[in-house]
């Protein structure tokens, strides 16, 4: 092993690390508010990434400049579903049946990306997805250096919509308790739509990303939605603090223990420490304890 | 209760008269296959249209459409249509087993036909093994799969471990001022690329080409960008990649771009072979010079081969070179059971695989078939086929060397990026 793998990993894993913090936050996101588990983020992220796709295959636009379509678009596929779905939702099973829910939504974008694009696997093309620069003999790719700026400048507007304004107020009394939040004039079925909206629409980011470092079609989502579960179990369910720094943890475990030990140990590592963090943490890095009995 | 039994009594002996009756029916309309006159012949397929592997399950499943829609124009298998009843599997291992053993005791299917990927044929084999039916197959060449002690499986392609014989040969057979002195070996721990590996290194190793990187990386891995930087901190001017798909390769391809890394050679056991989708996911520039050891292509001499791709592209479309090599695999594994058919005169699972194994001589679009007692086709001749050129892409046959149909091998590839 010499410095220079070392240095790659560790570069890799904060890059790579950034952007599946972005997807997490979607998915921590919706849980914190709504209480909902939401297994159908992968395929999401997924619909994203094709979204992106025709628009660069059949009106030639840019991935970057895409965004400014499929964020809102995806805003607008998140309150869909939510109103369509996930807001019938009632009662004390609604946790529960929100997996069930969001897995039927999940096989029924699938089926419909696989009938429009087929199996075959594509991947988004820049002038920019294969180049780098380097500093000393570590190289950056432009395009994983983009998905660290794009998810370090998403979640940066997610924290002040949060914390310095009227709406993120009521987000977090959401998050804090609903029905409390309820009590002081909050309307918390809104909120929970549009947090449901930004949610989903994060993915936009992170699928264009996902879909220009990686070739995929729609069963990609299976890897995609069990990584980002294990990234808001690590973080705390509902934490997005906690979402972003297992994001980036993961990958980094993953990618240093590669590297140092062997490719074979690199998911496997990262597991122990899920599993060591939740015997000592049961509710996860920055997970509230009891925070969703009742 | 009295009343209860006689009417039970009574309900079983209609249900044994009529199940004979039927039996009667049946036996006397039987033709020479043992099927009733008229009826088709079903053959069940569990193939993986969806997960890891759906590109060649897609391409599998073109190739056994092929196959049955030719049978049934000349009129099927002893004057039976063939009925294929195909079932996705998601790529699953467990899901397979699952799909042929309701083929076999529900969907009651006559005869079984293999999966796609060795991760696969080996459960299923041993699943079908288990009601007698003969599973010949055209992508479970690993060795496992023949280890298993199993007689009812039979591999029209390559044995997989051989593949890349005719590669690392001419490796090391390059004049010593231009042969390269360094390489990688990197593969995911699937039963169709670790194989691979030990037997080019056995070749490469004495010729003086001195490893560098060697590790296995477990399937599961999405982010290949860190194996590929240290493999690429290596800098070997040859990297075998033991892969299963496109995905990784262009994953690969593109993490090395980006670290400024071109080997002089590139070879991947999977994933160069998928045609336009290969050339979609890598681009047109990056794909010359990229090498896969295969059994097949679609500009083969073979006379069935061409038919065959001729009937393809009237149907589906593209280009000769263009076909994927599993349509080719998909397509002799119909014909080897439709010989075996002939000659046994009908569906006996038991008799089928009495047949495969009397050393008998058989014709596919892959060329000749000859299974010895592993189910193995041990003389089937491995190829290396390499794109060339930077637009329209040619997919061409460069190994072996000497044979009329390679072509000259582009050496050393260009570089990425360029």
């Amino acid at each position: 092993m010499n410095s220079t793998a070392l240095l790659s990993a560790a570069k890799d894993g904060l890059l790579t690390g950034s952007v599946y913090a972005l997807m997490a936050t979607g998915l921590t996101l919706i849980f914190g508010v709504m209480d909902i588990i939401n297994l159908a983020q992968g395929i999401l992220v997924i619909l994203a990434a094709y979204l992106s796709y025709a628009l660069q295959i059949h009106w030639h636009i840019d991935l970057f400049v895409g965004l400014l379509i499929t964020i809102p678009t995806m805003f607008v596929v998140g309150i869909v579903i939510e109103r369509l779905f996930i807001g019938r939702l009632k009662g004390p099973e609604k946790t529960a049946m929100s997996i069930l829910v969001t897995y039927a939504v999940s096989l029924l974008i699938e089926g419909a990306l696989n009938m429009t694009f087929s199996v075959n696997d594509v991947q988004l093309q820049g002038w920019y997805v294969n180049r780098s620069f380097a500093i000393g003999s570590v190289h950056f790719g432009y395009i994983y250096m983009a998905g660290f700026v794009l998810a370090a400048v998403l979640l940066s507007s997610l924290y002040f919509m949060l914390y310095r304004t009227q709406f993120g107020v009521s987000v977090r009394a959401s998050l804090a308790d609903q029905t409390s939040a309820a009590l002081v004039g909050i309307d918390v079925k809104r909120v929970s739509t549009i947090c449901f909206g930004i949610g989903v629409a994060v993915t936009a980011a992170g699928g264009m990303i996902y879909g220009a470092t990686n070739s995929f079609n729609a069963s990609t989502s299976y890897d995609l939605i069990s990584r980002l579960l294990t990234i808001i179990v690590l973080g705390g369910m509902g934490s997005l603090g906690g979402a972003m720094l297992a994001g980036v943890g993961m990958v980094f475990i993953g990618d240093m223990v590669g590297v140092i030990w062997s490719p074979v140990w690199s998911s496997m590592s990262y597991f122990i420490a899920l599993t060591v963090v939740l015997l000592i943490r049961p509710q996860g890095l920055f997970g509230k304890q009891s925070a969703r009995v009742a | 209760m009295i009343r209860n039994r006689k009417y039970f009594r009574a309900l079983g002996v209609t249900a044994v008269a009529g199940a004979s009756m039927l039996t009667l029916v049946t036996t006397s309309g039987a033709s020479s296959g043992g099927l009733a006159k008229g009826a088709p012949v079903k053959i069940g397929i569990s193939l993986s249209l969806s997960g890891d592997f759906s590109g060649d399950g897609q391409a599998f499943q073109q190739g056994y459409k092929l196959w049955a829609a030719d049978v049934n124009k000349t009129g099927g298998l002893l004057g039976h249509q063939v009925s294929l009843d195909i079932v996705s599997d998601a790529s699953s291992p467990t899901q397979v087993v699952t799909n042929y053993q309701k083929l076999i005791s529900t969907d009651h299917v006559n005869l079984t036909f293999g999966p796609f990927s060795s991760l696969l044929t080996l459960p299923a084999a041993k699943a079908v093994s288990r009601y007698g039916y003969a599973m010949v197959e055209g992508a479970g060449g690993a060795p496992s799969v023949f280890q298993a002690g199993l007689h009812n499986v039979f591999d029209v392609a390559l044995p997989v471990a051989n593949s890349l014989v005719p590669f690392a040969t001419w490796v090391s057979s390059l004049p010593k001022s231009v042969r390269p002195k360094t390489v990688a070996y990197v593969t995911s721990n699937d039963p169709f690329t670790q194989p691979q590996i030990p037997v080019a290194q056995k070749i490469m190793g004495p010729a003086g080409i001195k490893t560098v990187y060697n590790k296995v990386f477990p399937g599961e891995v999405t982010d290949f960008t860190p194996i590929a930087d240290a493999v690429a901190a290596q800098h070997p001017q040859v990297v075998i990649l033991g892969s299963t798909d496109v995905p990784t390769v262009s994953a690969f391809m593109q993490a090395f771009e980006q670290s400024g890394f071109s080997p002089k050679v590139f070879i991947a056991t999977a994933g160069p072979d998928q045609g336009n989708t290969f050339i979609k996911a890598v681009g047109a520039a990056n794909a010359d010079g990229v090498m896969v050891p295969n059994t097949w292509y679609g500009l083969a001499a073979n006379k069935q081969s061409r038919q065959m791709v001729a009937e393809y592209i009237k149907l589906y479309g593209g280009t000769p070179a263009g076909v994927n090599g599993d349509v080719a695999e998909a397509y002799a594994v119909g014909q080897v059971v439709a010989q075996a058919v002939k000659a046994t005169g009908g569906f006996d699972n038991a008799k089928i695989i009495k047949y495969l194994h009397s050393n008998v001589s058989l014709a596919t679009v892959l060329g000749g078939a000859k299974f010895n007692s592993l189910g193995m086709n041990p003389q089937m001749t491995a190829y290396t086929f390499q794109w060339q050129g930077t637009k329209g892409n040619k997919f061409v046959q460069v190994n072996p060397v000497h044979d009329a149909n390679s072509v000259k091998i582009v050496f050393p590839k260009p570089v990425w990026g360029k």
